[in-house]
């Protein structure tokens, strides 16, 4: 990295207050990185107490009895309730808001959508670094909450009034960010999208973008949508801790043994719309994008076509524009009459369509192709049935009937573990590999790689599929001990151990992969450095400038002439036709 | 055939089913668990069959057409129609039976649930059959939980904590609500699970059909041997949400009006309610 | 090496729009959503309650108050309406390169603005100091959360409008006047949907009790 050195003048402008959208991508995605670490380490205490409740952890003990001491709450370097709800609490909103979202729409948006449409940067370089800047303070609000009396947020991650409105005060802090996190999103959704739709070079016409610029531009509708009304309810919800009205709370709350005095009126319920409506669309949000890596992969790695690219591209407009319709299907068991449950349950069962045929156009890909084994690749692959088996289980949740066993069990956290980690995680690190050598000009090491991939993939399936047994037998989600109080669970309490060692072991599993970022990023860039290392076609490997990129992305504006996937043409030398080559007609 | 093979519920480990709806829900888990193994486990061998077939080594050169037939397609007819029969030949109609026949009166044993943190209040309308007006107000929570008027016809109500006590093959209408945050009054056995939403009042209706004793027999030789029945708290609720739980008694309807009368029996002598748990 | 972005002032062909532009019209679609919660919300939870306003706990209701203010309320909704057509004004001004036409449009603008601000001042003082504070029933929550929203949109629109005749934003119209016309162009439809919010406001808010 000495020759870094050189710009120190320069420092500020370049690394931190940059507006160069290449910069602001490796930001959110070194914060993002680091907020994913938190929120798993978050889980690997709470899989003790789930497995050994009420007994002290080992090595973290004392760091826990600490925090809870700061907290107020009682602990002998074991994890108390209160401080499991926060933790619980804080595991969702960390890892979906501060860490995927921003690490798969921040980064990986951020970084690449200019450069896969031929972009110089984004519409608004300086939105862009207000936009990380945003998120930032959002992070390190969420983070200092910790450390106040009663703890962060502990209300779970989806803040249900009455209880959010008469939580500790580490549920004002959460509002608080979470109004950073919205403004964050907000202005970088404006930004892809009129990067998308205004920046695109001569010749990219809608049906040659690639997938994965599509998924974004879907995702960053969904946010810029969604989030408002979720921000009314934090609004609300604020006022409702700091003004004392009662938007959430209906009258006559007896709150222990003490009369609420509050003017009442209010409906809890209120918030359940306004918040689902905002986290049904974030979950495709999290997935979307996610599905573009892999569609990237996937056409790279087989070495041809993207099978069934438009309907890819249909099929997600349909499920963005779904997204929005379907948020009370997690309020089936609210006392929700017969016209809605029926509506609900139709959209839901709608939505699953788009995904069904998005997956089998990925399936469908592989056939006839001559597939590369590579680290991305495998992450792709192992990517499908995983996912697969999330998405299923979606569907017994999305009838109401079978919801009435299923809701709020371990069945849930299975079903969504299943898209959100082994799904959008494992896109994550197939894109991570993947692009690494276009942000860095050096390739990861394979074999390190390979041992990340094998072990994450066994690892998370011994995590979560254990969950849908439990969750079958009824042991519902957010128990401080694991479900070790109700005899239903009796029969399956003894997954929680095969869950949390398989936790940690996961956790484990992640150190190949830290280190080989690490190790990489020190060795010397190799003097052969190839800027398109995988024989790709998309902009960004084939008329970019090289690692690491200075200011600006290209030398000379690209003309597009190719569709995104032009692998394997018949009749030509290579097995890759850049989107950027010109070839004769009739050739 | 829809009940043969919506049995497959039986394999999948949910809790031994005690009320008459329960089967249908579960009849419902299955059908809709035949779609997902079908089709993951068809569209699992497609994709190891192809990994293997179209590995770069045995597969030198990669085909830029592509698959050709419109195998999908009929896959995607076929979800689309297995779907459309789960709701409009399973849930949609199970649903507006639980949710729109609300049962005559007359015939159904009526109860009042009031959740609260951390425990559940059960309040029966005694001899009269009608239950006593309640009140915010009134709330005490050592001598009255659920703030229970005693004057009219509440004189004769019964309010236990966490005791659920309930007869066996008749109708219950249950009326649920919450003194505070949200709850969720789940009895895995019975598959019922309603949320509790302060300012409101859910009725809920199910028949058990198996009395505590034969449950308990049957779970003779299983690691929960000799625990029956609960209510289990499934909403998030507070530092004890783990925690808060009922205990429920299915009984002969004779054992049941013993229990009501030595309940009522109780009431006359010490003027107040039952404290028969831990809580 | 080329690092200007394409159509910051010119409009793109197939598009027919400048980048602000449609990020501006992207914004207000965001905006509706916001808006259209706060709406909703307020939809929802007058059917739930009994009457309207709603009692506090006071006994009081603030439907006497609301009754009085009708007329301030009334002229802010003719100062806004100004402001909307003055800020055209001003741009349609810019377009006929006329700068001091311009400012005074500008300046038109701005006054509206704050006399809108010390309206809902002298409103806001006069319900407090009745005790008619947020917590005092669902209505009034309702009433300061909206409009509050809304004069944080005001006040926000007023920094940028200073800004815009103030030597700083100015200087932008003799290096880039058409950058500068488009500003004052995407501004204006912020500005006009701010106008719009409290058209709507004003009847739910005010007429409807
Ligand atoms: C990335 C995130 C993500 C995605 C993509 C989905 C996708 C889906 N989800 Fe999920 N969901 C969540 C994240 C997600 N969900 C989260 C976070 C929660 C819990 C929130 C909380 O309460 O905390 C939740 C909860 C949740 C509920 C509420 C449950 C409850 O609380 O009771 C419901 C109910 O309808 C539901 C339904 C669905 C459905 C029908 C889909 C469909 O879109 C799925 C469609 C996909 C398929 C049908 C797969 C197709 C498969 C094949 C074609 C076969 C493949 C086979 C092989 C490859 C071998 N989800
Ligand atoms: C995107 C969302 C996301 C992700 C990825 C995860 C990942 C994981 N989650 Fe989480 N989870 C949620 C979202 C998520 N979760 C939500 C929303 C809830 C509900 C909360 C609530 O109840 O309110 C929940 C709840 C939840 C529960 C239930 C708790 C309860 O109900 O009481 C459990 C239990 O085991 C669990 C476990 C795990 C595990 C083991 C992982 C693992 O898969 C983790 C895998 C993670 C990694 C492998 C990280 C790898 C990254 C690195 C190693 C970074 C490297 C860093 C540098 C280089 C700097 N989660
Ligand atoms: Cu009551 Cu959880
Ligand atoms: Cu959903």
């Amino acid at each position: 990295m000495s020759n870094k050195e050189h710009h120190e003048e320069s420092f500020w402008t370049k690394y931190v207050f940059s507006i160069d959208h290449k910069v602001i991508g490796i930001q959110y995605g070194i914060t993002a990185l680091f907020f994913l670490l938190i929120g798993f380490s978050l889980m690997m205490v709470m899989r003790w107490q789930l497995a050994y409740p009420d007994t002290a952890i080992p090595i973290v003990g004392p760091f826990i009895k600490w925090l809870a001491t700061l907290n107020g709450f009682a602990s002998e370097g074991n994890l108390p309730s209160d401080l499991y709800n926060v933790f619980g609490a804080m595991h969702g909103t960390i890892m979906i808001f501060l860490g995927v979202v921003p690490l798969i729409v921040g980064a990986f948006g951020n970084y690449l959508v200019p450069l896969q449409v031929g972009a110089p940067d984004m519409a608004f370089p300086k939105l862009n670094m207000a936009s990380y800047w945003s998120y930032l303070p959002g992070g390190i609000i969420m983070i200092i909450s910790f450390f106040l009396p009663g703890g962060a947020a502990n209300s779970g991650w989806t803040a249900y009034p009455p209880l959010s409105d008469i939580a500790t005060q580490g549920q004002t802090w959460w509002l608080v960010a979470m109004i950073f996190l919205i403004s964050s999103s907000l202005l970088g959704s404006v930004n892809i999208i009129v990067t998308i739709v205004q920046l695109r070079v001569k010749g990219l016409t809608w049906m040659k973008l690639p997938f994965f610029v599509w998924s974004q531009l879907i995702t960053s509708f969904l946010l810029l949508l969604a989030f408002p009304p979720l921000e009314v309810a934090a609004i609300f919800q604020l006022m409702d801790r700091i003004a004392g009205t009662s938007f959430f709370l209906p009258s006559g709350l007896v709150i222990s043994g003490e009369m609420l005095q509050v003017s009442g009126g209010g409906s809890p319920l209120l918030w359940q719309h306004l918040f689902w409506f905002l986290a049904h669309p974030e979950v495709y949000v999290l997935i979307l994008p996610g599905m573009g890596v892999i569609a990237e992969v996937i056409a790279n790695n087989t070495r041809k076509p993207l099978w069934g690219y438009k309907s890819l591209v249909y099929s997600s407009f349909f499920l963005g524009f779904m997204s929005f319709t379907v948020w009370a299907h997690h309020m089936f068991l609210t006392g929700m009459g017969q016209g809605m449950s029926t509506f609900f349950q139709i959209t839901t069962m709608i939505i699953s369509v788009p995904s069904v045929v998005i997956l089998s156009c990925f399936m469908l890909s592989l056939w006839g192709g001559s597939i590369r084994f590579n680290v991305p690749m495998l992450f792709a692959l192992g990517w499908i049935p995983m996912f697969g088996v999330g998405g299923l289980t979606g569907l017994p949740l999305g009838l109401s009937t079978s919801d009435i066993h299923l809701h709020d069990t371990y069945y849930v956290i299975g079903h969504f573990h299943y898209v959100v980690a082994p799904g959008t995680i494992f896109a994550l690190f197939s894109g991570i590999y993947f692009w690494f050598p276009k942000v860095t000009g050096k390739m990861l090491d394979e074999t390190l790689g390979k041992i990340h991939f094998f072990a994450s993939f066994v690892f998370m399936n011994g995590v979560f599929f254990p969950m849908f047994i439990q969750g079958l037998a009824g042991v519902s989600r957010r128990l401080a001990d694991g479900g070790a109080s109700y005899a239903h669970a009796a029969d399956v309490l003894k997954w929680n151990e095969t869950m949390s060692y398989s936790a940690w072991l996961l956790g484990l599993a992640q150190i190949p992969f830290i280190v080989n970022l690490i190790w990489t990023l020190y060795k010397d860039k190799d003097s052969k450095a190839n800027a398109n290392p995988w024989n790709a076609t998309t902009i960004e490997w084939t008329d970019a400038t090289s690692p690491p990129l200075g200011h600006g992305n290209f030398k000379k504006t690209p003309v597009v002439y190719n569709g995104p996937y032009e692998y394997s043409v018949p009749g030509m030398k290579d097995d890759f036709l850049p989107q950027t080559k010109k070839i004769k007609k009739g050739k | 055939m829809l009940e043969y093979l919506g049995k497959l519920s039986d394999k999948l480990g949910l809790p031994i089913v005690s009320s008459d709806h329960g089967y249908k829900i579960d009849i419902v888990i299955g059908w809709v668990h035949w779609l997902m193994i079908l089709l993951f486990v068809g569209w699992g061998i497609y994709l190891i069959y192809a990994i293997f077939k179209f590995n770069n080594k045995s597969n030198p050169a990669a085909s830029y057409g592509g698959i050709k037939s419109h195998f999908s397609q009929y896959v995607e007819v076929g979800v689309i129609v297995f779907e459309a029969f789960l709701l409009v030949g399973l849930s949609l109609p199970l649903w507006s039976q639980l949710k729109t026949n609300i049962p005559d009166k007359k015939d159904v044993h009526e109860i009042r649930v009031v959740a609260q943190q951390f425990a559940w209040n059960i309040h029966y309308p005694g001899a009269d059959g009608l239950f006593g007006s309640t009140s915010p107000s009134l709330v005490n929570e050592e001598s009255n939980p659920v703030g229970l008027d005693r004057n009219g016809f509440g004189a004769d109500d019964i309010v236990t904590i966490n005791q659920l006590h309930l007869p066996v093959n008749k109708q219950v209408l249950v009326y649920l609500s919450t003194k505070d945050v949200i709850h969720n009054f789940f009895l895995p056995e019975m598959r019922v699970k309603q949320d509790a939403i302060p300012g409101m009042q859910i009725p809920i209706y199910f028949t058990p059909t198996m009395t505590s004793k034969d449950f308990l027999q049957m779970l003779k030789g299983t690691a929960r041997e000799g625990q029956g029945y609960e209510i289990a708290c499934a909403q998030l609720c507070g530092n004890s949400h783990y925690r808060m739980k009922g205990y429920v008694t299915i009984e002969t309807e004779q054992e049941f009006n013993d229990w009501l009368a030595e309940e009522a029996e109780y009431l006359d002598e010490e003027g107040d309610d039952d404290w028969d748990d831990d809580w | 090496m080329d690092i200007k972005i394409p159509y910051n002032e010119d409009l793109r062909p197939d598009t027919g729009l400048y980048n602000a532009k449609l990020g501006i019209w992207l914004f207000l679609a965001s905006e509706v959503m916001l808006f259209g919660g706060l709406f909703s919300s307020y939809i929802l939870l007058r059917a739930g309650a009994s009457v309207w306003p709603p009692i506090g706990l006071d006994g009081q209701s603030v439907a006497h108050l609301l009754e009085e203010t009708i007329g301030l309320a009334t002229f802010n909704t003719v100062a806004l309406i100004t402001s909307s057509v003055t800020m055209v004004m001003s741009w349609v001004s810019l377009k006929m390169k006329d700068i001091s036409k311009f400012k005074m449009y500008m300046w038109i603008t701005i006054s509206c603005a704050i006399i809108f601000l010390i309206v809902k001042y002298f409103e806001y003082s006069h319900k407090i100091h009745e005790g008619f504070i947020p917590a005092h029933d669902t209505y009034m929550a309702l009433y300061f959360t909206m409009t509050g929203l809304h004069v944080l949109h005001i006040i926000g629109g007023l920094f940028v409008l200073v800004y815009f005749v103030m030597p700083d934003g100015i200087k932008m119209w003799d290096d880039e006047p058409i950058r500068f016309t488009n500003r004052i162009e995407v501004f204006g439809l912020y500005w006009h949907f701010v106008d719009l919010v409290w058209i709507f406001l004003f009847p739910v808010l005010y007429l409807l009790n």
